[in-house]
């Protein structure tokens, strides 16, 4: 019989002994650590490998050949030029012909082809007419021109294809390539980053060499201008309405869950209520970023109110207290204390929400803002919220829904654009979250 | 009959279902320290936030009864809260500084309620409610420092100093030394004792040494009802009611 009392020493256990019960913990520590460190690295992996391969598709579109070449118009080519029918056909022959002469004068030997030549450089025709136009005193003056080289080109050089694969086409022959080979030895034939790609509109679906992503970016920039504009006071003083004023009853609770619904609202369903409330109905311009910014406003409220109504929610009531204890109305409590110190919360919310209504492409491929060639735009800036416009996502589906495979690296260059914005966005967010925080 | 600062009759408060307060009556003295004592839970904290309607911010509170400060019913419609509690200051249970400079907290009443007419007034009325409040000579050198930047016993003195500033006739304390250290707590007592020259002072303690040491009239608080009211040094030597004497000697709580 064992006795409770009994005097039998407990036996002596170090500290420095781990007994079963404490490994069996560690252990199932160590363990949840590992799947910690195993799930992050797996988001990690994904996240490099995604950057690569868009990296990868994507930097080709910012860089393009161009022939160097400087070209001496007189008054008469000219004249003679802008009287023909065809104008750019005639340009491109006072090109070649200029051509031939000056890489004899500088001593390059290529297999000559007028035809090849065209091919090369299709565009030239049009690009140096556009160019005399623009700039009438440079006739009969010697200019100095940087001529983009077909997209087939580009595409050898950018190893889309190569001479076993090429197949002979009106745009580029097999024995072209020789002739692209001694340019570029010659040095006539130079890549440099591609500015145009940058800055420049939408070209046709035979041109992938010339898309730009600029215009798209313009329209993408007027939008959120409006999403900015509009949806930052609606949201922010629904929120402080609901959150801080509002009694608490039937009603507000519906209007409560109806926002949190309208959150997870497909972004198409905005589309289709845009075009029939704002175009149908209102009769707004199609395409117009104006009709974009609505629409990218109604998908952005619920975000930014339920972002607003939680950091509201996060203000210690003791502040309220304090300023209602020494007698301050409602709203002052709520403008001079409470949404100070909400307001980090508050501009992260609106960021984010911008940042996603800058990637929405769905609602704006259904109000028309789909990519456009620009050329009822001379100058192809487009230049207010009524406008036909595209949006920088939709131009990058359109680009990814061409043909040419010229355009894919376009659609890939053009999520490289995107996600920069998206980056400078979030570190704005972030800039402005620590701004506002270090204030107490 | 004595013209009384407060004076309550018939007050019950409810929570919801709950019926918080049940059928008090009070009368406080102008320029008197009254205290509440009681148990965790008796309704003191919430009777001392009927004085200035702070419990109308509470959705599920309901007041009913007359509650008369100065002869004028604080629930009578006409009566602003606001106005009421600039009238009515009051000092929570834990420190509560907005998250500005020392200047700015002790500021902010008089500017909303325009008792300066210009930088210098406020300049003097924010260095008096400091000095009043104990605090001028720490705090003098760092006004613009952040008022949350102070130690606790220093953060509620500036909290007293932010509620006397809007020069208010009534004093409401809630356990305003619940979070404060020993030397703080009598740093903050003998300030009450002081303020009881200036105004009426209510202050709500779960500490019978602090009702004993710094109040005049002491109220007992049980379950809801006030049971026993009168002269702190009767309350604390010669209790009336049973109940009292039970909480004062620890056997109930």
């Amino acid at each position: 019989m064992t006795d409770l009392s009994s005097t039998e020493p407990k036996a002596h256990r170090s500290l420095k002994v781990a007994d079963a019960r404490t490994k069996k913990r560690n252990a199932a520590e160590k363990r949840f650590r590992a799947y910690g460190i195993v799930a992050i690295a797996i988001g990690g992996l994904f996240l490099l490998a995604l950057t690569y391969n868009i990296l990868k598709a994507g930097l080709p579109a910012f860089t393009q050949y161009v022939v160097e070449l400087e070209v001496t118009l007189t008054q008469d080519e000219f004249d003679a030029a802008e009287s023909q029918m065809l104008k750019t056909a005639a340009y491109t022959d006072i090109f070649i012909g200029n051509f031939e002469a000056n890489l004899a004068e500088r001593g390059v030997a290529v297999p000559y082809d007028a035809d090849a030549i065209e091919r090369l450089l299709g565009k030239v025709g049009g690009d140096i007419r556009s160019y005399y136009r623009e700039n009438l005193d440079d006739i009969g003056q010697p200019v100095t021109f940087q001529l983009q080289t077909s997209s087939r080109v580009e595409g050898y050089f950018k190893g889309r294809v190569n001479r076993d694969t090429i197949v002979d086409s009106r745009f580029l022959m097999g024995s072209d390539l020789d002739i692209v080979d001694a340019l570029r030895d010659s040095g006539v034939l130079t890549s440099r980053f591609n500015w145009d790609f940058i800055t420049g509109k939408d070209s046709g679906v035979d041109n992938p060499g010339g898309a730009g992503i600029g215009a798209s970016a313009i329209g993408s920039l007027f939008m959120m201008l409006v999403v900015l504009f509009l949806s930052l006071p609606i949201g922010v003083a629904a929120s402080i309405y609901l959150e801080e004023f509002a009694p608490k009853n039937r009603l507000t609770d519906l209007v409560e869950v109806n926002i949190s619904n309208l959150a997870a609202v497909p972004s198409i369903v905005f589309g289709i209520l845009g075009l029939s409330v704002f175009i149908q109905f209102a009769h707004l311009p199609q395409s117009a970023p104006l009709v974009g910014g609505l629409v990218l406003t109604l998908m952005t409220l619920p975000t930014i109110i339920i972002s607003t109504r939680a950091s509201l929610k996060s203000v210690p009531p003791s502040i309220r207290d304090a300023a209602l204890g020494i007698g301050a109305s409602k709203m002052q409590s709520v403008f001079h204390h409470v949404l100070p110190l909400a307001m980090p919360g508050i501009l992260t919310g609106t960021i984010i929400g911008l940042a996603q209504a800058l990637g929405e492409t769905a609602p704006l491929l259904l109000i028309g803002m789909v990519g456009f060639v620009a050329r009822e735009y001379p100058d192809g800036v487009v230049s207010g919220f009524m406008d036909p416009n595209s949006a920088m996502p939709a131009q990058i589906y359109t680009w990814a829904a061409r043909a040419d495979v010229g355009f894919y690296e376009k659609a890939w260059g053009g999520i490289i654009v995107l996600l920069i914005f998206l980056l400078l966005m979030n570190a704005l967010a972030i800039f402005l979250r620590k701004k506002f925080e270090r204030r107490w | 009959m004595t013209d009384y600062k407060i004076s309550a009759k018939g007050v019950q408060v409810y929570y919801g279902d709950t019926h918080a307060i049940k059928d008090v009556d009070v009368d406080i003295e102008d320029k008197t320290v009254t205290a509440f004592i009681g148990p965790s839970g008796c309704g003191k904290s919430t009777f001392l936030r009927t004085l200035n309607r702070m419990n109308d911010t509470i959705d599920i509170c309901r007041v009913q009864g007359d509650i008369r400060i100065d002869g004028e019913d604080i629930y009578d419609s006409a009566v602003d809260p606001v106005q009421l509690r600039a009238k009515v200051g009051m000092v929570f249970q834990k420190p509560n500084p907005f998250p500005k400079s020392i200047y700015d907290n002790v500021a902010y009443g008089p500017k909303i309620h325009g008792l300066a007419r210009n930088k210098a007034e406020l300049d003097e009325i924010v260095e008096s409610s400091l000095r009043k409040a104990a605090l001028w000579t720490e705090a003098k050198d760092r006004l613009n420092a952040p008022g949350t930047g102070l130690s606790g016993g220093q953060q509620q003195r500036l909290c007293i100093a932010r509620a006397i500033a809007t020069a208010p006739e009534v004093l409401l304390m809630d356990e305003p030394c619940s979070a404060l250290d020993p030397i703080a707590t009598a740093q903050v007592e003998e300030l009450i004792d002081e303020l009881r020259q200036s105004f009426s002072v209510v202050i709500v303690t779960h500490s019978m040494q602090q009702a004993a040491r710094v109040s005049q009239k002491t109220a007992f608080f049980h379950l809801g009802n006030l049971v026993e009211y009168g002269e702190t040094d009767k309350i604390f030597t010669n209790p009336e009611d049973p109940r009292t004497e039970s909480y004062i000697s620890g056997r109930i709580g």
